[in-house]
């Protein structure tokens, strides 16, 4: 799960990590009144959508404009910059072209900013380690540094028995270039964003910026909190921080409903049991000359109301011309699926056409069910099969 | 002789009287292996499905004689039971519970360095040697005793992979989930150098998939490892070649893999190492014949 910036750095605050003072606003009026509480006599206004890039992101209003993060020198102005963000649309990098709107904007302090670095928390899977990386190249997205100078990405490791120890710190700090009091308030810095994944069992933090201010002091110019969602039942105070509007309408409800749906942009709607026979579902797909239009993992424990969200969910998606349903049961019994596929195709009177695959444990028996039903399900015997008879299915429909 | 597991693994199940350990020890007593007790806390003394019940995984082996304990305790407790199987020095433990706290995951890993325990997992079909003792989610008919390993990260691909070398008349040595998790027990090396080391297993499958960087290491240790006379055919899938980037991994978990952690880049690891590697999630079976004919 992610959130927004100015709600990672309100929990960050509370771990001790140094961030800058600011305050979130849904209206011009409020942002005008956050700015006020502030110092001043800089001020940043930041779009707070859930994608990067948003400085050099352009609102679709105002192509020509100025971005979704600007820096402002009077109350007044923090206020013509909120007018300009809420309720408008911001296009990244990272957004699509279609972009994200805008619904509040953080009002944060300004900052004298001597350096720009980048620090990201994550579990190294190469380590089993929670692993701290950073970089003299702040602002660059890390990927792009990876690519181009991996040399300059400094890492350390964490024994989770001993913990985060001084040397961890130093090694990175003296990496990055600190010194003197720059390496204390590094060293704290990084110590408090520590505790704070372990505390709040995250996936993955990102700091950046991070900023070495021109009095020495380590602070979060921004912040990127992703959670591990297997770790939210520990962590129900965080659910209040989800934003619903950020994500696809059908993901949300295949989240919902206990569903692993990503939408891709093809036209056969796939509807299978485990990530990696659905993602070789895909790759066949693709083999045979037509394209996904999801990702759908039913998972191992699929009743028939699952099924029958699933088909829902599959099918409300106007660029679906067929679907495969393609089931190896072990844990999943291909009975139950096959009751659940009948029930979802006579509720949702389905329109295009389904090729349903069943392999695994009551195979026999979820056969029979599906031949029994009426229904112009096309039966398919293996993987090679189902591919293909999904594939010819949709051009013949064409 | 196969791999971890055989005629004389004795299971014992955590999370024995839950829906999931009941039904899948049945499955497993059915397909002639023996289970011998489980444990869930509370329970202790009591019977379940004509077996022993008790309260820790120390008693349970100590009584029963387990080699091997297979868990289906949920995840918000799965971390302790494995942490417990540790403890009790259970020399073969198999977690197949989904959905584990990866932080959780990185304390097991540290407690199972020095320890006198595997684990394979979590979130795994389990391990089965066919026609000799099956342990965890598998379908067990589609199985064949035979001669090809099969090491795999997803669970499902891994059926695919059992039902296309059975109906090649080939049959499996040992298939092992290691499980799909970024932190797991066991990785695809550790089980390929049992592959290698076993008379009965004379091929090999791997099925991998997009994400971290195990598979490439892998086929730099088959490079290094399975080459001359004795070499043996590999066969090997990557799934995900159509995954958009950066949707099933997050931001930065890419970039630790230093980029080689897509389909393309570890089919490209594989074919250098010698490894016959299969366009199709269809033609594992068929892939597998043609590398035996050399």
């Amino acid at each position: 799960m992610n959130i927004h910036e100015y709600q990672a750095k309100e929990l960050l605050r509370r771990y001790g990590v140094a961030v800058l003072d600011g305050h979130v606003a849904w209206t011009p009026e409020e942002a005008e009144a956050a700015a006020r509480k502030l110092p001043g006599p800089v001020y940043v206004v930041k779009s707070q959508i859930h994608a990067g890039g948003r400085g050099a992101g352009r609102f679709t209003d105002d192509p020509n404009g100025k971005g979704g993060v600007r820096v402002v020198k009077s109350v007044e102005d923090a206020k013509a910059a909120a007018t300009a963000m809420i309720g408008h649309t911001l296009v990244t990098k990272q957004t699509g072209p279609q972009g994200k709107q805008v619904s509040r904007v953080y009002v944060e302090d300004g900052c004298d900013i001597k350096r720009e670095l980048y620090l990201g928390l994550l579990v190294d899977r190469a380590t089993s380690r929670l692993t701290i990386m950073a970089s003299t190249e702040g602002g660059m997205e890390i990927e792009e540094v990876a690519e181009k100078h991996p040399e300059k990405i400094l890492k350390a490791a964490i024994d989770p028995a001993s913990g985060i120890s001084g040397f961890h710190c130093r090694k990175l700090a003296f990496g990055l270039g600190l010194t003197g009091k720059q390496v204390q308030s590094f060293t704290k810095f990084v110590t408090a964003l520590y505790g704070a994944f372990l505390e709040l069992d995250c996936a993955i933090v990102e700091i950046n910026p991070l900023v070495v201010t021109g009095a020495g002091e380590i602070v979060a110019l921004d912040a990127k909190i992703s959670f591990d969602d297997n770790a939210l039942f520990r962590h129900k105070d965080l659910e209040a921080l989800r934003d619903d509007s950020e994500m696809d309408p059908k993901e949300l409800e295949a989240t919902r409903n206990d569903l692993n749906y990503v939408a891709l942009d093809g036209e056969i709607g796939c509807m299978v049991n485990g990530a990696g026979l659905a993602m070789a579902t895909m790759d066949i797909i693709k083999l045979y000359g037509s394209s996904p239009a999801n990702f759908l993992d039913v998972g191992g424990t699929a009743t028939a109301e699952r099924v029958t969200e699933a088909f829902r969910i599959i099918t409300s998606d106007q660029n679906v011309k067929a679907i495969l349903v393609n089931i190896f049961g072990g844990i999943a019994k291909c009975d139950m699926i096959a009751t659940g596929v009948v029930q979802a195709a006579k509720n949702l009177t389905l329109k295009v056409p389904l090729v349903v695959r069943l392999e695994g444990t009551n195979v026999e028996l979820g056969k029979k069910i599906l031949a029994e039903s009426g229904l112009a399900i096309i039966p398919a015997d293996n993987l090679a099969d189902a591919a293909e008879k999904v594939v010819n299915a949709v051009k013949k429909a064409a | 002789m196969a791999i971890l597991v055989d005629e004389n693994t004795l299971v014992m199940t955590q999370g024995f009287t839950g829906a999931q350990g009941t039904f899948h020890a049945e499955q497993g007593i059915a397909y002639g292996s023996k289970y011998v007790g489980g444990v869930t806390p509370g329970k202790g003394g009591t019977t379940h499905i004509g077996l022993p019940v008790f309260d820790t995984v120390a008693e349970c082996a100590e009584r029963t004689g387990a080699n091997a304990s297979v868990i289906y305790v949920p995840p918000p407790f799965a971390a302790d039971a494995i942490l417990e199987a540790i403890d009790a020095e259970i020399p073969l433990i198999i977690c197949i519970t989904e959905g584990i706290p990866v932080l959780d995951m990185v304390k097991v890993k540290r407690a199972l360095s020095g320890s006198r325990s595997r684990l394979i997992g979590p979130n795994c079909p389990g391990v089965i040697t066919p026609e000799a003792c099956k342990i965890g989610i598998m379908p067990g008919h589609i199985h064949r005793r035979g001669s090809v390993g099969i090491v795999s990260r997803s669970g499902t691909l891994t059926y695919e992979a059992v039902a296309q070398t059975s109906a090649a008349g080939l049959g499996q040595s040992t298939c092992v989930g290691i499980g799909g998790d970024p932190v797991k027990g066991t990785d695809f090396t550790e089980v390929l150098e049992m592959f290698l080391a076993d008379d009965e297993t004379k091929s090999i499958v791997m099925i991998g998939e997009i994400g971290g960087q195990s598979e490439i290491e892998a086929a730099e240790f088959l490079a290094r490892e399975n080459k001359g006379p004795k070499a043996k055919p590999v066969v090997g899938f990557i799934a995900g070649a159509t995954a958009p980037p950066g949707r099933r991994m997050g931001h930065a978990g890419a970039v630790i893999s230093g980029g080689k952690d897509t389909a393309e880049a570890k089919m490209e690891a594989m074919r250098a190492a010698g490894i016959h590697v299969a366009d199709s999630p269809a033609a594992l079976g068929s892939t597998m014949v043609k590398a035996l004919k050399g």
